[in-house]
């Protein structure tokens, strides 16, 4: 045993130590709050999302990190009654102004769901569907669709039956196709959430490789219930809690927000340390 | 000690046989059996039924003559047995019925399933449904007072009393509900993640219900559209009222027609002597329009089959 008690993890840090500082972001959050009707799921958020960096979101269940990567692209606005008060800036664009279109948020910043959902199409028609749907020509559909699986490694294992159904892959390559067809729309952001939560060890590797390659052009944010993936593979971690009010109502709040190593080694709040050291959670 | 009883180190006596004969048990499945056999039973007793007096109807009637025969008057004294008359009856009505309601049942399915919020979709569908359920006679005197004499004839002075269009716009009607509701449920089974994945892309309301949903329910609606299709083709009352008693061999929608059904429902309520070849000609009509619906299952099976995709 070591004697340094709060580094209870034993983390493996995949990336380079993050400045103090966000230099460049991308995304800014103001004073956000998530509603689903009159509930507050998620409480007074303030942070940056740094660019060309990963940042993660950690947290027990039902803090709501889920909910609060939904209103970085506006998914929220599919489910009744989900409401967003405060800010969500995009390069300084408040995406919630009433002159903003969803669908242009949505494609440039992309997600990746919990659970692969490839359509029930073709491997290539999958990957062409963003393309087609943003009008791209026909001719430049097959060199997109290759350098969309090349850059989600999956170019490799599927090259030779693209015309197969997306559904018949494995559940690892389900997902990295489903960050192909991501890719392919050529994103600023993408959002992963849980992406590796369905997944066995081996293909959560190759996810996790493919994350820091993809680090070097995209900006990724990604909810994790795996403190040593957040660990792994992320520049910047945000510890979410939950907070239970005088009602006996749960209220998801950002605890702590820094660079990987710091919070991981050196937290400042105690209840980060108690979740990173395995105390609750 | 019996050789079906053991004993076990501590010294307890046990058995692994039934304790008890469990009677309930083998009643339950025969029950059940037996349900399921009933309406097996049936089919092959109208298949029976059906086709023996068929069968004599072809002793006498050489079947090219009957299939491909373009005179149909079975019950005059100098009978012509030309089934194609009927057979164009039928399927330029339900041709018009189609026209309306697979068009019409789709729109509506994704206005219900995509569009629509879920408080207007909880009173809409249920309102849907009551349409299925108004008797087919009272359908086809609205198509003979109310489309033919108010609408048709005042567009189109020379559309005749009883004529196809009106009978088949009517039918479409009556169908619509089926189609909108089984494409509907169809639709609404499309897993959410699929819509997700679509949206987070960028694509707007339309792009993901026809590009995602529409092909993920192919399968739901195009058996949607074949059990529409067949209620149209087996459809009676609508058009014996409307659409008049006239075997006619044309397109001209502004005519009467007789159709298969039609045909057998005028000639059954009249008095053929059974076993005379009046009575064998309905059961000859009758085993063709069995045919025709069931090739045309068996083809929906092999569609749906095709496109069904099967979601975890």
């Amino acid at each position: 045993m070591t004697t340094n008690e709060d580094a209870t993890v034993g983390a493996q840090f995949g990336r380079a130590a993050a400045s103090e500082k966000v230099d460049e972001a991308v995304m800014e959050l103001r004073n956000v709050h998530v509603f689903y009707g009159d509930y507050e799921a998620v409480r007074e958020v303030n942070m940056p999302i740094a660019s060309r960096e990963i940042t993660a979101f950690i947290g027990p269940s039902g803090c709501g990190k889920t909910t609060l990567l939904r209103s970085f692209n506006r998914m929220n606005d599919l489910i009744p009654g989900a409401r967003v008060a405060g800010e969500v800036l995009y390069h300084g664009v408040d995406i919630y102004s009433s002159d903003v279109d969803p669908i242009e948020v949505r494609r440039r910043i992309g997600m990746v769901f919990q659970k692969p959902n490839p359509f029930p199409k073709s491997i290539y028609d999958n990957i062409a569907y963003g393309p087609r749907v943003l009008g791209e020509k026909k001719a430049n559909l097959d060199e997109i669709v290759e350098r969309s699986l090349v850059r989600a490694a999956l170019w490799e294992e599927v090259k030779d039956k693209l015309d197969t159904s997306g559904m018949a892959l494995s559940g690892g390559q389900q997902q990295r196709l489903c960050i192909a067809r991501c890719i392919a729309v050529n994103p600023d952001v993408i959002l992963m959430d849980e992406p590796c939560a369905s997944l066995d060890p081996i293909a959560t590797a190759k996810i996790e490789d493919l994350m820091h390659e993809l680090a070097a052009e995209y900006t990724i944010v990604i909810v994790t219930h795996n403190m040593q993936q957040a660990a792994r593979v992320s520049d910047r971690t945000a510890f979410f809690t939950a907070d239970v009010d005088a009602k006996g109502v749960r209220h998801g709040r950002l605890v702590e927000f820094g660079p990987t190593q710091d919070i991981f080694m050196s937290p400042k709040d105690s209840r980060t340390e108690g979740y990173i050291s395995g105390r609750f959670g | 000690m019996s050789t079906n009883s053991s004993t076990v180190a501590g010294g307890t006596e046990f058995s692994l046989q039934r304790s008890s004969p469990r009677y309930g048990e083998r009643a339950i499945k025969v029950l059940l059996v037996a349900c399921a056999a009933l309406s097996v039973a049936t089919t092959i007793g109208i298949i029976w039924a059906l086709f023996v007096p068929a069968f004599q109807f072809f002793q006498t009637v050489p079947i090219t003559d009957f299939l491909f025969g373009t005179q149909w008057s079975p019950l005059f004294a100098d009978p012509e047995f030309g089934v194609l008359p009927l057979v164009s009856g039928t399927l330029v009505i339900t041709g018009i019925a189609c026209l309306v309601a697979l068009p019409v049942g789709l729109l509506t399915a994704m206005y219900l399933s995509e569009y629509a919020a879920d408080k207007t979709r909880r009173v809409l569908k249920p309102i849907l449904e009551i349409l299925a359920g108004i008797p087919t006679v009272i359908f086809g005197f609205f198509a003979l007072e109310f489309v033919t004499q108010v609408l048709l004839q005042n567009i189109w002075p020379n559309t005749e009393v009883f004529n196809a269009l009106s009978a088949g716009l009517v039918m479409g009607v009556m169908i619509i509900p089926t189609i909108a509701s089984l494409s509907e449920d169809a639709m609404s089974a499309v897993p959410r993640g699929l819509r997700e994945g679509a949206y987070a892309l960028g694509s707007s309301k339309r792009q993901v219900t026809l590009k995602v949903v529409v092909p993920a329910a192919l399968s739901g609606i195009v058996a949607a559209f074949v059990l529409g299709v067949s209620r149209a083709i087996g459809e009676t009352m609508i058009v014996a009222v409307a659409a008049g008693l006239q075997p006619n061999l044309s397109l001209n929608v502004f005519e009467g027609m007789q159709t298969m059904t039609s045909f057998i429902a005028a000639a059954g309520s009249g008095d053929q002597p059974t076993g005379s070849i009046g009575y064998q000609t309905i059961f000859a009509v009758g085993a063709l329009l069995f045919v025709m619906t069931l090739l045309m299952n068996l083809f929906s099976i092999r569609m749906v089959r095709k496109y069904r995709e099967v979601y975890e």
